[in-house]
């Protein structure tokens, strides 16, 4: 967990560095281009950070603008640390005519949140997404990279109280 | 170097033996694990431990049957084998004690026998051929699918596997593969139906050292997920697909280009592309020939643009995945600037059986000059949704009501959504029109990723247009602004209209927008971004009529609040002054 506090900033900038260059250089495929080193960073870190920016941009002899560009385009992203359980709840038109506004609302209403984000605590990320791939088990949606289809509005509360203090989408 | 017949004769020794002892297949793709598929194989391995049988548990693709999953297929050595559906962890001690240990079905769940030839069927059991879901299919590119084990490389060349590759490169030429391939009359699946051996033929003219054979797997269509099951189920059969095709229009590299965070497609297809390494069936000099051919996966971000065959070069590149100006078209300068071909993963799935069994065995399936498969992903108000491979030139209607047994619950068909989002929507009248590219297209509709989305009679045409919209609006790249802005426009309009708020002119403002991004865009998703409005419009008038005129749903399922993405693209609420100044988010 990288500490972002205001005294542990600079020497942590420097792990954080260290870290990150590592999951550039141990891309495992073959082609390495700005976005695949991108998402080499976010699936290390969950996230973006500035410096994640620059040392792409370092390794691909690309300026810093060009890597934001590319690290602003794609809604995977993220620019700061995510919080410990990712909730991602698909509105496509399947999942929309069997229900996904009732698990969203409901979402919504356990987070207390208005739209799309972190809850204040940090426990939980709520991200809306196009398409889960599990259309004929609407509605779906994910929990830390696991699937579950056909949920009501109460089972998907149910399945989001139970999401504990440890770090569970890494 | 291991020759095919030595590699054959290899696998069909490890068939024997898996097939001597139990052997239990469980549906592990998307949809199975959606449905709990994961918690059934972890409580079947611990209960077999346990109890100290000795049996395989293998996590296998898809059968189609997504109502009934988690499907658990359960083999006993020389007998039948018995499939049973809609499997919890708590049916696992009736699957292992009693139909493993003591051959007691569990009558709740069974869903049917397979019986190989010779085999008895298994008493008090229907044949699964007989159910509509699966007896109806006609599995070409998914005929491996629920039956072998994904990541083993040595089941999918004991059932034939890998032949297609071994014909091409020791009986033919190169062109002679191109030709059956034309003859056989297979259209691209990625929604443009072209036809692939002429679009092999386009790449052939090129001499340049290096060319690539993509192939597009970001299936970014809600609704669609035929192409990801393919992944999942059978990955070498892209690969052996690839492959032909990298041999026919003399290409050194293969591209599989797959949307970060799909994981099961992607683990299977790394796995499914090392195997063939190691086998020899990928890398230098293949099965002994002078054929030499590389594969990778290459991932996406979450991008709907990035399935645009320009745009996903770009991706590739790892910019910004925004559709290129044509010309230079793809086969002169495509990816890195070489010259490429692009194909869906269902088009190439289909070669290896055009080669192996021939252009006529393949031209014999389907109608008109739709030959082959459809493989159709029907999901919504639908009684048994799944994914289903069928002959092209049956009835929307077939599929849905003999097929999908028809609207759930007992209501009536309302409207059917085809072809991904910007296909546009259809009316009840449409069950009639068959499943061919050219009739699909006269109707006004397209058959495109093969997602049949089925809407019932509740369903109010502006609420589900609205969600379309919304789609097309979230996903527009930007880079054309008659698109960014215009579907943004167009939203805001439907939005009004969902509300009841409309102001007068609201449908001439949405037809001017419409024709203003169809002329003004680079790539499909704008020429086609106001489908969705322009064929409610015509099938569904008078529920626009209801919230325009009388201001008040005719369906009452328009009181909900509309929710939809905040994260606009690209990044919209962080682009502060500061930001633009220094290229960071504030």
């Amino acid at each position: 967990m990288i500490l972002l506090t205001e005294a542990g900033l600079a020497a942590d900038s420097e792990t954080l560095r260290q870290q990150i260059r590592e999951s550039i250089k141990t891309q495992k495929r073959p082609t390495v281009t700005v976005l695949s080193s991108l998402l080499a960073v976010q699936d290390s870190l969950g996230y973006l950070p500035d410096e994640a920016i620059e040392e792409v941009a370092a390794h691909s002899k690309a300026t810093i603008n060009e890597v934001w560009g590319v690290a602003s385009f794609y809604t995977n992203f993220r620019f700061t640390p995510p919080a410990k359980h990712v909730v991602e709840v698909c509105w496509g038109p399947t999942c929309h005519l069997v229900g996904a506004t009732g698990i969203i609302q409901g979402l919504l209403d356990e987070f207390k949140l208005s739209g799309e984000g972190d809850t204040p605590d940090g426990r939980v990320t709520l991200r809306y997404n196009t398409c889960l791939g599990a259309c004929a088990q609407g509605p779906v949606m994910m929990v830390d990279h696991h699937l579950a289809g056909r949920v009501t509005p109460e089972t998907a509360r149910a399945k989001v109280k139970s999401l504990g203090d440890t770090n569970g989408h890494r | 170097m291991a020759t095919y017949e030595e590699l054959k004769q290899g696998a069909e020794r490890r068939w024997k033996e898996l097939n001597s002892r139990p052997w239990i297949r469980v549906g592990t793709a998307m949809c199975g694990q959606a449905a709990g598929a994961l918690e059934v194989v972890a409580t079947l391995k611990a209960k077999l431990a346990a109890r100290k049988i000795d049996a395989v548990v293998s996590e296998v693709g898809c059968l189609g049957l997504c109502y009934a999953e988690p499907i658990v297929d359960v083999a006993k050595p020389g007998k039948a084998r018995l499939l049973l559906g809609n499997v919890t962890p708590a049916d696992v001690d009736a699957i292992v004690d009693g139909y493993l240990a003591s051959n007691r079905v569990p009558p709740q769940k069974a869903l049917g026998y397979l019986a190989a030839a010779g085999q008895a069927p298994l008493a008090g059991v229907p044949d699964f051929k007989a159910l509509s879901g699966y007896g109806k299919q006609n599995r070409v590119a998914l005929r491996n699918g629920g039956h072998i084990d994904p990541t083993d490389i040595f089941q999918y060349i004991a059932t034939g596997g890998y032949a297609g590759l071994n014909k091409a490169l020791s009986a033919m030429k190169p062109a002679d593969v191109i030709k059956e391939v034309t003859d056989s009359g297979l259209r691209g699946r990625g929604g443009a139906a072209f036809p692939t051996g002429v679009k092999w033929s386009f790449l052939v003219r090129s001499n340049a050292p290096r060319k690539y054979i993509l192939c597009n797997c970001e299936e970014g269509d809600p609704g669609a997920f035929n192409d990801k099951t393919i992944l999942e189920s059978d990955p070498h059969t892209l690969l052996e697909g690839i492959t032909i095709g990298g041999y026919a229009t003399g290409s050194t590299n293969g591209y599989v280009f797959i949307r970060h965070g799909h994981d099961g497609p992607i683990n299977r297809t790394e796995a499914a592309i090392q195997q063939a390494y190691k086998a020899g069936l990928l890398g230098k000099n293949i099965l002994g020939t002078n054929f030499s051919f590389d594969i990778e996966v290459a991932l996406t971000g979450e991008s709907y643009v990035a399935g645009e065959e320009t745009a996903l070069m770009e991706a590739i590149e790892g910019h910004r995945s925004m559709p290129r100006a044509r010309p230079p078209f793809p086969a002169a300068y495509g990816v890195w600037g070489r010259p490429s071909n692009i194909n869906n993963v269902k088009t190439l799935a289909y070669a290896p059986e055009i080669i192996s069994k021939g252009a006529a065995w393949f031209s014999s399936i389907g109608v008109n000059k739709s030959k082959g498969t459809a493989i159709v992903c029907l999901t919504g108000h639908v009684q048994r949704p799944g994914i289903y491979e069928v002959a092209m030139g049956l009835t929307l209607g077939e599929v849905i009501n003999d097929i999908g047994g028809g609207v759930s619950g007992g209501k009536q068909l309302k409207l059917l959504q085809t072809g991904g989002p910007l296909g546009g929507v259809l009316s009840a009248a449409s069950t009639t029109v068959t499943i061919d590219f050219d009739e699909m297209a006269k109707a006004g509709a397209i058959l495109g990723s093969g997602g049949i989305i089925v809407a019932d009679s509740d369903t109010c045409a502006v609420d589900l247009t609205r969600n379309l919209v919304a789609f097309c609006q979230f996903e527009s790249c930007g880079k054309c602004f008659p698109c960014r802005i215009g579907t943004t426009n167009l939203l805001e309009i439907v939005d009004r209209i969902v509300t009841c708020q409309t102001r007068p002119g609201d449908l001439e403002l949405m037809r001017s927008i419409g024709k203003t991004i169809q002329a003004g865009s680079l790539c499909g998703h704008g020429q086609l971004g106001f489908n969705p409005i322009r064929s409610a419009l015509q099938h569904f008038a008078a529920d626009f009529d209801a919230h325009m005129k009388t201001g008040k749903c005719a369906t009452g399922g328009c009181e909900k609040p509309r929710l939809s993405p905040t994260n606009t693209r690209p990044f919209a609420q962080e682009a502060t002054p500061e930001a633009a100044l220094t290229g960071r988010p504030a």
